[in-house]
Parts: C-alpha cells; sequence; structure tokens
C-alpha cells in the first residue's frame, strides 16, 4: 500500500494497467488497494500542480495566520472545519507554535483576499486574529520543483 | 623528425581503441536518441551529498589530503564495508582511498604484475581490465561466461586456464554489462582454486548495493563478496566506489581495501601518481556514508522497477534475456536475429534512433547479445522498449 501511496504522489496519472507493471501486482490487486484508499478517505482528490506564473493565471494566493479561542467541545474542530468550507480556502492546517491556523486563501486578485479576511474570516466568532501573507514566487510547491532545469548530460554511451 | 606514430610506447600501441569509444561516436550528433548505451545512474547525486560537497568548498577543504585519503572518510568506508561485506578492514593501514575504482583498478595492475605476469578475468567484462593488465605489462587471460550460464562463472573454466604464470583472478559481480550475480557455491569453489594455486584476487564490486530478486519482486539480492570467504581476506583486493551505488560518477572516487603490504605498494604508485584524491568528493562520500542509504534504497528500488519492465517488454518480443541479479544493464541474447552485435545494435540506432552497446565491445564473449542499460526514466524506457519491439518485429 505504502508503494502504491508514492507512486500516486509522484505521478497520479498511470493507468491502473501501469501501476500494476511498476508495482509487480496484478490489475485487480491495484483496483482493490485503490478502493480502500478511496473508501477510507485518504485519496482526498487528484490535481495537476501548476506554476501560476508559467500560465499567466494572475490569481494570488496569501498565507494567513489565524488564532482561535478553542470551545469547549471539540476545541479547534468546528472552526477549522467552519474555515475550511470557504471555496476561496485551499488548504487549512491546525499548527503548534505561536498561531493556531494556517489557512491558504486564494483570490482573483488582492482585494478580493483582503475583503475575505475583513469581512469573513476576522468577524468568525471565535477568531482573535489573523497576520496575512500573500505569496510572491513559487520555488517549489507539493515536492515539484518550479524550474528544475536539470538535463540529462551524460554522455550517449560510456562503458 | 621521426613520425610522431612511432614515438607512441608499444605498449599503448598495442591496445585497441574502445568499441564504445567508435560507437559513441555513430550515436553522437543524432537527435531524439534514447540512448539505453550509457553506464552510469540517472539520477543526479542525492541533494545532501552535494550539498556536503558545497560545504566543504564554503569551509575552505581545499588543500591535498593524506595519501591515503581524510581518516574520516577511511573510517567510514571500514564500517560501511564491514556493514556490506562482512569483512573488516583496518582504516589506518588496509584502506586507500582512489580516484574511481578505474584508479585502484591500475594501481593494483601495475603495484602486483611483473612483465609477462598471468591474470585471468571473465567475459564479457568491463573494458578496462584487459588495457590495465596490458598496460601492467601482464598477460590478459580470459574465462569466457556464457549465456547459457546465466554468465556465472565457472570455477572449472578459471582452473583450465591456470598456469604456472597466474598471479592474479580478477572478479567483477555482479558484473558489468551482463548484470550477473555469482552464486555463493560457485565462489566458494573458485576462492578454494584461489587458494591452491596461492593466487591474489583482485575483485570489483562496484555494483554490489545494486541488487534484485530474480523473482520480478522490488526486494534487494543477495551478494557476497570473496573476501569474506575464509581464508580469502589476506588474498584479496576489495574495489569497491561510490559511483554507481550513490549516483557520484562525476565526483570520481573509489577505494581498495587489502591488506597492509599491498595497500602499501599501491599507495606508492597512488603517492607519486595522482596524490589523493579531490577533498570535496572525500566530504561528500563522508555524508554518501553517513546519510545516504535511505536515498540509495530508492534509487535501488526504481532500477527494480524499470528492470522488471525491461525484462517483461523483452520475454514479449521474444528476445530471450537472463533475468540479472544485479547492476543496471540487460544483456538481451539477439542471436536468433541473425544479425551481429553491431550490425543489430547499428540497425536498431539507424531505424529506431535506440542506442544500446554491441555485446562485443565487453569481449568476444559478449558477440550475440547488447547491453542495454536501464537506468533512464520509466517514461523513456517504455518509448524505447516499444522501438525496439517495432524493430525486432521486422527482423
Amino acid at each position: 500500500m505504502d508503494a502504491l501511496v508514492e507512486l500516486l504522489q509522484s505521478d497520479a496519472r498511470l493507468s491502473v494497467e501501469q501501476m500494476a507493471e511498476r508495482l509487480g501486482k496484478s490489475v485487480s490487486e491495484i483496483e482493490q488497494m485503490l478502493a480502500e484508499l478511496r473508501d477510507s478517505g485518504a485519496i482526498l482528490g487528484f490535481h495537476a500542480v501548476i506554476d501560476r506564473d508559467k500560465v499567466d493565471d494572475k490569481r494570488v494566493s496569501a498565507f494567513i495566520e489565524v488564532k482561535l479561542t478553542p470551545e469547549r467541545d471539540g476545541g479547534f474542530d468546528k472552526l477549522a472545519q467552519r474555515i475550511s468550507k470557504f471555496d476561496q480556502v485551499s488548504s487549512c492546517f491546525l499548527m503548534s507554535g505561536g498561531y493556531d491556523l494556517a489557512v491558504i486563501v486564494e483570490g482573483e486578485d488582492l482585494r478580493e483576499v483582503a475583503r475575505f479576511v475583513t469581512e469573513k474570516l476576522s468577524t468568525l466568532e471565535g477568531v482573535l486574529s489573523t497576520a496575512t501573507h500573500f505569496q510572491l514566487k513559487v520555488y517549489k510547491q507539493s515536492g515539484f520543483l518550479a524550474s528544475d532545469t536539470h538535463a540529462d548530460e551524460r554522455l550517449a554511451v560510456t562503458p | 623528425m621521426k613520425p610522431l606514430e612511432e614515438r607512441i610506447a608499444k605498449q599503448v600501441k598495442s591496445i585497441p581503441r574502445s568499441g564504445i569509444r567508435d560507437f559513441f561516436e555513430l550515436v553522437q550528433g543524432r537527435d531524439d536518441v534514447i540512448s539505453l548505451g550509457v553506464g552510469e545512474p540517472d539520477f543526479c547525486a542525492p541533494w545532501h551529498i552535494r550539498e556536503a560537497a558545497i560545504f566543504s568548498l564554503e569551509q575552505g577543504h581545499t588543500s591535498y589530503t593524506s595519501n591515503l585519503g581524510l581518516l574520516s572518510l577511511r573510517e567510514c568506508i571500514s564500517k560501511y564495508v564491514t556493514k556490506q561485506f562482512d569483512v573488516t578492514y583496518d582504516p589506518k593501514t588496509e584502506i586507500l582511498v582512489t580516484v574511481g575504482v578505474s584508479e585502484a583498478l591500475d594501481l593494483v595492475c601495475r603495484a602486483l604484475l611483473n612483465p609477462g605476469d598471468e591474470v585471468i578475468y571473465h567475459e564479457p567484462c568491463y573494458v578496462s581490465y584487459n588495457p590495465s593488465i596490458a598496460l601492467a605489462y601482464g598477460v590478459a587471460v580470459p574465462v569466457q561466461t556464457k549465456v547459457e550460464d546465466n554468465f556465472v562463472l565457472k570455477a572449472e573454466d578459471v582452473a583450465a586456464k591456470i598456469t604456472d604464470k597466474t598471479r592474479i583472478l580478477m572478479l567483477n559481480f555482479p558484473t558489468n554489462p551482463t548484470g550477473a550475480v555469482e552464486p555463493v557455491e560457485e565462489l566458494e569453489k573458485i576462492a578454494k582454486l584461489v587458494i591452491e594455486n596461492d593466487l591474489l584476487v583482485v575483485s570489483d564490486e562496484i555494483y554490489s548495493e545494486l541488487l534484485y530478486n530474480g523473482d520480478g519482486g522490488f526486494e534487494r539480492g543477495e551478494h557476497v563478496s570473496i573476501a569474506s570467504l575464509p581464508g580469502m581476506k589476506e588474498r584479496t583486493i576489495l574495489l569497491h566506489g561510490f559511483s554507481k551505488a550513490f549516483a557520484m560518477t562525476g565526483f570520481r572516487l573509489g577505494y581498495s581495501c587489502a591488506p597492509h603490504v599491498l595497500t602499501e605498494a599501491m599507495m606508492k604508485i597512488h603517492q607519486y601518481s595522482m596524490l589523493c584524491a579531490p577533498i570535496m568528493s572525500q566530504n561528500a562520500a563522508i555524508e554518501a556514508l553517513k546519510h545516504g542509504e535511505e536515498e540509495m534504497e530508492k534509487m535501488r528500488r526504481a532500477y527494480a522497477r524499470r528492470r522488471n519492465l525491461v525484462l517483461k517488454r523483452f520475454e514479449e518480443m521474444g528476445v530471450p534475456c537472463f533475468a540479472p541479479g544485479g547492476a543496471f544493464y540487460m544483456f538481451p541474447d539477439i542471436r536468433k536475429f541473425g544479425l551481429s552485435s553491431s550490425e543489430f545494435a547499428l540497425r536498431l540506432l539507424e531505424e529506431e534512433n535506440v542506442a544500446v552497446v554491441p555485446g562485443n565491445a565487453f569481449g568476444e564473449a559478449g558477440e550475440g547479445c547488447v547491453r542495454a542499460c536501464y537506468a533512464t526514466s520509466y517514461e523513456k524506457l517504455e518509448v524505447a522498449l516499444d522501438r525496439i519491439a517495432s524493430f525486432v518485429s521486422r527482423l
């Protein structure tokens, strides 16, 4: 199962047949493993990892530190789940350290993100404070280097 | 003036040009070639190792080191060799750090051979063995290993070549170009023969981490070093390095492990010719030995995956190919197509833009096979194999 997860994380586009070949399993074994991963909620979804600079996507992304008041029952969960439901939120994590939630928000432009933070996020009951950091440039994302230019420099034939 | 050609030393003149070199020139300059002709990993050296080399430079470590190599590196090597091969060498007196295994091989030959001494080695083999022996004025005595035997070296075939002039038996398992791993029962017979005839063994074990299961799984296979067999450590020069398993070919770093007297003799030549291996490579190697095994295992598993793919595809194409236990080469048998190795490789290149190396580049025993290196990305391999399939379907 670990090997399948590793393979999916490096390339989710492989067909079931290709995965079976690479992992030395049968197609039906792979299908069963995939079903288990889906049913258990281990696979949240599939998407391409895009460097927006390369597709002229003007949308902006902000990383927001959020401090919360924990609730008596459920701690941060209820509020964190509520925040996660907003379409603008692409990721949301509970953190250790100086703040409670790391929320990644996407918007058409700076103003849209600002509006979301001031009107939606910071007005929620239980949200104590927010600190918004806009993303300027991507160097690495989800395990992929942006501008990974390492070409095969090996000589074509060597002993 | 006497022509310059006539001034070249006889010994050098006597060495033929490498068949690989000829083929390289054919491949060079062609576009869209997928080369399965390389003899090195497609992986870049892991970042933490490269970073250690950069840090070493940053710290200003740009001096010579001890002729034997940094003691801290030799200590790491000693530990690693004990773990890997189950034989222990004294880092102070029995380990010599060299510029790749190639240098170590040259040192061994020059340190141990007198003119006319015979060295037995098995073919098909890495292209340097024969010339290294010849340049040291030794006599190269090849033993053929056969595709029918899965390229296992038979003790009886070695025995047939032993004369009163034989001094050294040279071994390379896992083997470049065949990927063969010597079964331990046969290795024991060979060790017995070596002891009976009072020979020394030079064992090039550069591929010894890249081992696979015969059954197409991903687990690491078995390899036994002849140095670990009873009575063999005192008569074995074990050669190893960082190029293959750690993907560090360009760092040019290898080492020999051998009894003190032999290490001293090799060091004598090394100190006057090379002085020492580059210090930044040595520092990178320390990092590799201390923290490199996880990345190494990842690469090995990737090779295992590719190996299984290539084996399966050759089988589907009806190209006989034994399942190699090590290295990253396949050595399929192409005799049924009625072409020589060179013709096969040349036509495959011209018609399908895939480069493999003709087996005869690795000695006469390699004729009838080609070497296909699977140290290239899975996706590229798939394309290359489709092209090979289309080629052989027309033969």
